[in-house]
């Protein structure tokens, strides 16, 4: 089962759980009330429990996630955007979440070296999809100020979703059709919100999205280097 | 091999019998998660541990605790392996580790009986309430676990942990975890 496991596959997808985790434990001590604090830290430990598993397949954890330099990283841009204010974060909660349990539910369902770690996982995900979703839900359906700073997010993240369908070395998957499921619900969730589904594109040139291929957005850096600067200046430090 | 047999259960008893770290009042027998135990070895055993959460930052512990108690009986070498397949379900809590959760002020898990893939319908966030009759589709109550009604109320999706969901009773007005069904 584990002799094959497709390396590029188990990056990608293990790094899209790591730097996500660290991007929802920034908001610990900051989120707007106690109880979305711990839910933002639940989320970030489910993740990161997910990226340990999928890390350990290709290599060794800790040198995965604190030794590689930014090129070397295969997660989606969406997920190492910043969290913005807390319309942002659902925002990239949303599209990813959405993203995540879709694909999840495709792996667990087949026989590969994911299907453990899908089929647990995809339990936890749809806690994570529900969350967004409800929070989508009452920010965009709730004051104006909440409505038009819920829009605003999803209107600035849209364009790094095109990159969460390009498919993936070693994940044999249909992904046009999953794309079609991820639109259908985004789409739902977003009227349901009373907002609208975003205009510009996803694809091409005037889209973002090249982390698959080890490129990412200015603020990635800032982010490893603080995620990363202790293991660095202490080899091993452990507590 | 009859008597290792004899002593593979007495080891699994063994190591089912330590406390959830975070649930003490909890066996982790009767949390589900100790899945079998191997002697691979005169004095060397292997277990099988999975998981509540992937994430579970309490296995670490559960791993040093088992390796403890089975050391204690004698084991030289002990191995506690992580599996993740088949995947830990609620439904894997005993009866008596639901009665337990009860009385210690946590509702425990609704049985799910399912199988194959899970459903995005995580249920409305209110249960026991009168309007839901009229519908005919309640789903079974959550109950409160301090004074048994099945009015309740959720607060918010995560709690203390991540198993855990935060409710309030509408009845007696106190809050409570409840542990989500997964």
């Amino acid at each position: 089962m584990t002799a094959t496991v497709p390396a590029t596959a188990a990056l990608a997808l293990g790094d899209d759980a790591l730097v996500l985790s660290h991007r929802l434990g920034e908001w610990a001590g900051h989120a707007p009330v106690l109880e979305e604090e711990v839910a933002l830290a639940n989320i970030a430990l489910d993740l990161l429990g997910q990226a340990r598993v999928l890390l350990s397949m290709t290599g060794d954890e800790d040198e995965l996630a604190y030794l590689r330099e930014e090129r070397a990283f295969r997660n989606l841009q969406l997920v190492e955007q910043p969290n913005g204010d807390f319309a942002h974060t659902i925002a990239r909660q949303l599209y990813f979440s959405t993203y995540q349990h879709l694909l999840y539910a495709e792996l667990a369902a087949q026989e590969g070296p994911f299907q453990p770690l899908a089929g647990k996982a995809v339990k936890e995900v749809a806690y994570h999809r529900d969350h967004a979703e409800q929070w989508t839900l009452r920010l965009g359906d709730g004051t104006g100020l909440s409505h038009d700073r819920m829009s605003r997010a999803c209107d600035a993240l849209w364009r790094f979703t095109g990159e969460m369908f390009q498919p993936i070395p070693g994940v044999d998957i249909d992904w046009a059709a999953l794309e079609t499921s991820w639109l259908a619900s985004v789409t739902d969730v977003l009227g349901r919100a009373t907002l609208t589904v975003p205009e510009g594109p996803r694809t091409g040139a005037w889209a973002a999205g090249a982390g698959r291929q080890g490129l990412h957005t200015e603020s990635f850096g800032r982010m490893l280097a603080e995620m990363q600067h202790l293991h660095r200046s202490h080899p091993g430090a452990s507590w | 091999m009859v008597t290792a047999t004899a002593l593979e259960t007495e080891l699994l008893e063994l190591a089912g019998s330590v406390p959830d770290p975070e649930l003490p009042v909890l066996t982790l027998h009767e949390l589900g998660v100790v899945r079998a135990v191997h002697l691979t070895g005169t004095g060397a055993v292997e277990v099988d541990l999975t998981p509540t959460y992937t994430g579970c930052p309490a296995v670490e512990t559960m791993r040093a605790d088992i390796e403890q108690v089975l050391r204690t009986h004698g084991m030289r070498e002990v191995t506690v392996r992580t599996v993740l397949s088949p995947a830990w379900s609620t439904d894997d809590i005993t009866p008596e580790g639901r009665r337990k959760l009860q009385q210690s002020g946590i509702a425990p898990p609704r049985t799910q009986h399912s199988a194959g893939p899970v459903t995005l319908t995580l249920g409305p966030t209110r249960t026991g309430h009168a309007g839901e009759a009229e519908t005919g589709t309640a789903p079974e109550a959550i109950r409160c676990p301090h004074c048994d009604s099945a009015d309740t109320e959720l607060l918010s999706r995560f709690s203390s942990t991540a198993c855990k969901a935060l409710r309030r009773c509408l009845a007696c007005r106190e809050p409570f975890d409840h542990f989500k069904e997964l």
